[in-house]
């Protein structure tokens, strides 16, 4: 489920160099476009689609502040994700929504227990949901690999040779980051159907926990063509879940809380980002010494 | 009379570039510039640094807009194009060896996103087993062994290497003009010599109009059939024909000073010459 998101994170951040800082309001659009739809009696599947279509427009948005108004990458990023909060609340009308069976609301996972009735319900989950991830991981390689999706990756990696080729970067921008956000609005939507609720709040450290994931999955696993790192990113999203689950039961005996899990999971990029510039700065002392 | 030999490709016609206009550090970069080059003509351009050679290719190419006057490829007027959409008419390589590149992709997307110049993205697989024959020959013509590391990234490449396959993309889809700047100029002397072969070789074969700056006077004249110098923004010398046949490094230098008043300042044109 983060998997989803964290490829959308890895989207915007390694393909297309663009910081997108909108997956904090996208994540919870997702959920919010779900939830509502479903509270009007639409099924599950038109609601997801809602939410991916709606997660689209508030990346092509952030998109659009870039391209066209030239606001910088992370500030488009921000400004989106502060309209989206407050657009969240409208769509929502409240600040969380629980969604319940008893209610008739069928999510997904209901509707996939009636249909295999006699399959335990958690393993239904997770067979339900690595399926998706590796069907989308798959998707994604393929569309990576397209005409346009070579021009999305060239785009992140030298803007002039694109030009020079005819492709306008404005344009492979914009549906990159529409991609992305699409994708990560929809891992809100299946977030909720998860959890049975809806807050307005449960984008907060979204796209830093992507980036976690991303960049967890770089350190344990080397390669560098397209099928080999989305690989990289759904491992690397399942061993950082694991992680922050290990660390919450693990840390409940030295007064560890819930809520210090943002804490951990920004030390942990900021660990990983920081070991080159450390080991660089040591190893210079070290020579330095040998010299001297 | 040969239709051909006397068709205008690009033609440029008062052509002006300011940098930082109306403002203590004005450059007037490029001052009324007029040139028309036919069609097939490769032409080398030199000049002291700072000149504007630079900055008209940027010009040419749609990456600067100039301030005023016109400039036609092929008779079709692109001043205000944006510079993809010109893209189609022009190849380019760049003095850079990352420029002109992906480096983080590899040879076959590399190719593959110059082979789809021009023509509409669609949600297709960019590479099939057709392109892929199609980059093999045009690799192997090369000669560089660069066929069979197709799966390769470029930036493992080296700065020849991928100048090599930079001038491939540049020539895909018989551009109407090859804008070359200093495309040597970072390569060691023996390799930046086989690029200038194979770019000679390349636009022989595709009989290319090209556009090319060097620092070596030496190249200027002796590859193309024309040469353009250039100073503070303007062309100050045209050569072609016997005139240029005839020049050698040390006339050009004293033809440059007898016109300008000052001395030909290139640190690197010495050096190379
Ligand atoms: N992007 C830019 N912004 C501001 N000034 C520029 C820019 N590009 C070029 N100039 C100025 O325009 C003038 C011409 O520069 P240009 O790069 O075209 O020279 P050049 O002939 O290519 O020189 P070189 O041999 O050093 O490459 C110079 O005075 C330069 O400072
Ligand atoms: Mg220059």
């Amino acid at each position: 489920m983060f998997g989803i998101l964290a490829l959308g994170v890895f989207i915007t951040f390694r393909c297309l160099d663009f910081p997108d800082l909108t997956v904090d309001g996208s994540y919870p659009l997702g959920a919010a476009v779900f939830a509502v739809m479903i509270y009007h009696g639409f099924g599950a599947g038109w609601a997801m689609l809602a939410a991916f279509l709606a997660g689209a427009l508030a990346g092509a948005f952030t998109g659009f502040l870039h391209t066209f108004s030239r606001i910088p990458a992370l500030l488009s990023g921000i400004l989106t994700m502060t309209c989206l909060y407050s657009i969240n609340l409208r769509i929502m009308g409240r600040p969380n929504i629980s969604l319940s069976e008893n209610l008739g609301h069928r999510t997904i996972f209901v509707i996939l227990r009636d249909w295999f009735p006699e399959v335990p319900e958690a393993y239904l989950r997770l067979a339900f949901l690595l399926v998706l991830i590796v069907g989308i991981k798959l998707l994604l390689d393929f569309f990576l690999g397209t005409e346009i999706g070579l021009s999305i990756r060239a785009t992140g990696d030298n803007e002039t040779l694109v030009e020079s080729q005819g492709v306008n970067p404005d344009s492979m921008k914009l549906i990159g980051v529409s991609v992305s956000n699409a994708l990560v609005a929809f891992s809100g939507a299946m977030f909720a159907q998860h959890q049975g609720f809806v807050d307005v709040n449960m984008g907060i450290g979204m796209v830093v926990s992507g980036l976690a994931s991303v960049i967890v999955g770089e350190v344990l696993m080397r390669g560098k063509t397209i099928f080999v790192m989305t690989l990289q990113v759904i491992v690397g999203s399942i061993v950082y879940r694991l992680a922050t689950a290990v660390a919450l039961n693990w840390g409940y005996n030295i007064g560890f809380k819930p809520y210090d899990l943002k804490l951990f999971t920004g030390l942990i990029v900021i660990i990983i980002l920081s070991y080159p510039a450390v080991q660089e700065r040591f190893s210079r002392r070290a020579r330095t010494k040998q010299n001297g | 009379m040969d239709n051909r030999e006397n068709k205008v490709m690009l033609q440029l016609e008062n052509v002006n570039k300011y940098f930082f206009r109306y403002t203590q550090d004005e450059q007037w970069a490029v001052r009324n510039l007029n040139l028309k080059i036919s069609e097939g003509q490769f032409v080398t351009v030199v000049g002291s640094n700072g000149a504007g050679k630079t900055t008209l290719l940027n010009l040419i190419s749609g990456s600067y807009l100039p301030d005023s006057g016109k400039i036609m490829i092929n008779g079709e007027d692109v001043t205000n194009l944006p510079a993809y959409r010109r893209a189609p008419y022009i190849g380019r390589v760049f003095q850079n060896t990352f420029q002109g590149t992906a480096p983080s992709l590899t040879i076959e997307e590399n190719l593959s996103l110059a082979y789809l110049k021009g023509k509409r993205k669609g949600l297709r697989p960019a590479i099939n087993d057709e392109v892929k024959k199609f980059f093999q020959e045009k690799l192997a013509d090369v000669g560089l062994g660069l066929e069979k590391r197709l799966r390769e990234r470029v930036g493992l490449l080296s700065g020849g290497q991928r100048q090599a396959l930079a001038l491939v993309m540049a020539t895909f889809g018989h551009p109407k003009i090859l804008l070359l700047d200093e495309h040597t100029a970072n390569l060691d002397p023996k390799t930046g010599e086989k690029i200038m072969e194979l770019t000679n070789k390349l636009i022989e074969e595709n009989t290319l109009t090209a556009l090319m700056v060097t620092h070596n006077l030496q190249s200027a004249l002796s590859f193309g059939d024309r040469t353009l110098m250039m100073d503070e923004g303007e062309i100050v010398l045209d050569l072609v024909g016997e005139e240029r046949k005839k020049m050698t490094i040390e006339e050009l230098l004293e033809r440059f000073s007898e016109l300008r008043h000052k001395k030909f300042t290139e640190d690197r044109a010495l050096l190379s010459s």
